[in-house]
């Protein structure tokens, strides 16, 4: 059975954003650094460190996940897709990021990147929420700007201008 | 915040999981989901030596309804079992108090194993454990056995398993005919932990009240079919019985008052559930 050690660095292969990378992690460093830190994608926030502001959250294997609770060595095989995912091109922005400029969704935009990451996988199972399942499924992200106003407005916004683009694509 | 160093073992098999445990013992931590662990890492509260993650293995990765019970295996994640179909059918109180657990984000790698071994006195899975009178099944390089939920807890984060022993799996009752289940809590935020939760199950001839956020540990006690004066009575006699303390959260006051009125609500709205 493998067993990492402690003092030494140790390659972690995983798919990012639908591209194979292998980086060196030690068995300690949480996923957020490794992020940041090794693989220089600094888009994932990193507010408090201990799972409660929801500021890195990413998508690991399909569900959103708190990086800053995730060590790197545990996503070894797993595909992870970040904020730097969601643009569809550059200079373009997806349905729910135009959203959130309309709506003013960001200010300082600290919490930006993980209610994206949350929001773009919550609308994907849930096309038509109310604004109560936003509201409740916002509850794990903190955010000291927005007053969450603009924020639910946009994802509302988003989930009605997603479920055209179905019906027309 | 960082955690301190400790090794890292990927377990690929439950015996290998049992070995590295042997081997370790009070120096290893397991884990699973992370989602409690990560935190006590980072925070430097815990410093073990040794990590096992169990999470690749395949024989503790499911759940399954096995007679009158549903067996949640160590690797099952709280958001499979909230998934698990007619879960609402097969046990109602499972169903009502999963979505309270921690947040979506969480309960996507949190396991509910692991939440019962982590023992926190306010939390919900051990709370449901306890009102349902569940089991805890416990595994090792020694042995095997089964330590009742109500054994398991013996205060805060700390539990009957000894260091080299695995929370296999936890066992919860199914719904039984004729019983209602009914779960509330009262936190400031939702997804917080609980300033107190309360889950009630409700029988033909009374009640199971079972306290979270209060004492050291989540708590039970039976009330019989009763009037309304006789269960307001016994409630605030247990409330007292719970020994609360005064913190940032809340008074111990006004814990008892919280027990007195949610527990007073659950009692009624598993009554009414019954079916
Ligand atoms: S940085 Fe991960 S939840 Fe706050
Ligand atoms: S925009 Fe500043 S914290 Fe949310």
């Amino acid at each position: 059975m493998p067993r990492l050690s402690a003092d030494r660095q140790h390659s972690v292969r995983f798919e990012l954003n639908g591209r194979e990378v292998e980086a060196q992690a030690e068995p300690r460093m949480l996923l957020s650094d490794f992020l940041r830190h090794v693989l220089a994608m600094t888009g994932t926030h990193v507010g408090c460190e201990h799972g409660v502001c929801g500021a890195c959250t990413v998508e690991i294997d399909g569900m959103a996940a708190r990086a800053c609770l995730t060590l790197a060595v545990q996503v070894e095989g797993a595909r992870v897709r970040t904020v730097e995912a969601l643009a569809p091109g550059p200079g373009r922005l997806s349905i729910l990021q135009e959203a959130f400029r309309r709506h003013h969704g960001l200010q300082c935009g600290f919490c930006t990147p993980g209610i994206l990451m949350s929001l773009d996988i919550f609308l994907r199972a849930h096309p038509a929420p109310s604004e109560i399942d936003i509201r409740e499924y916002l509850s794990g992200h903190l955010c000291r700007c927005t007053g969450y106003a603009p924020i639910v407005a946009a994802a509302l916004d988003a989930a009605e201008k997603l479920r055209e683009a179905d019906i027309i694509g | 915040m960082k955690p301190a160093r400790f090794d890292y073992i990927r377990a690929e098999t439950l015996a290998e999981a049992h070995a590295a445990l042997a081997a370790h013992g009070g120096e290893a931590r397991v884990l699973a989901g992370g989602q409690t662990l990560l935190p006590m890492l980072s925070m430097r509260l815990a410093r073990p030596g040794v990590l096992v993650d169990i999470m690749r293995l395949h024989e503790i990765a499911r759940y399954g309804i096995e007679r009158d019970v549903i067996r949640v295996g160590a690797g099952v994640r709280q958001a499979q079992l909230q998934k698990m179909f007619e879960l609402d059918k097969v046990q109602p109180l499972l169903a009502k108090a999963l979505p309270w657990v921690g947040h979506a984000q969480t309960r996507a790698r949190g396991t509910v194993c692991g939440s019962i071994a982590h023992a926190d006195p306010s939390a919900e899975l051990p709370l449901v454990l306890v009102a349902l009178g569940g089991e805890v099944e416990l595994s090792s390089a020694r042995h095997r056995r089964k330590v009742a939920g109500e054994e398991f807890f013996t205060g805060p984060l700390s539990t009957a398993r000894a260091d080299d022993e695995l929370v296999e799996a936890v066992t919860f009752p199914s719904r039984r005919p004729g019983y209602g289940y009914a779960f509330r809590e009262f936190a400031r935020r939702h997804g917080d932990f609980a300033i107190v939760a309360c889950a009630a199950v409700a029988r033909t001839d009374g009640a199971r009240l079972a306290i979270g956020g209060v004492g050291d540990r989540p708590v039970a006690r039976e009330f019989a079919q009763a009037d309304r004066t006789s269960l307001t009575e016994a409630l605030d006699a247990f409330s007292w019985e719970l020994d609360a303390r005064d913190d940032a959260h809340a008074s111990a006051a006004y814990r008892r008052a919280l027990v007195r009125q949610i527990g007073h609500a659950v009692i009624m709205e598993a009554e009414q559930c019954r079916v």
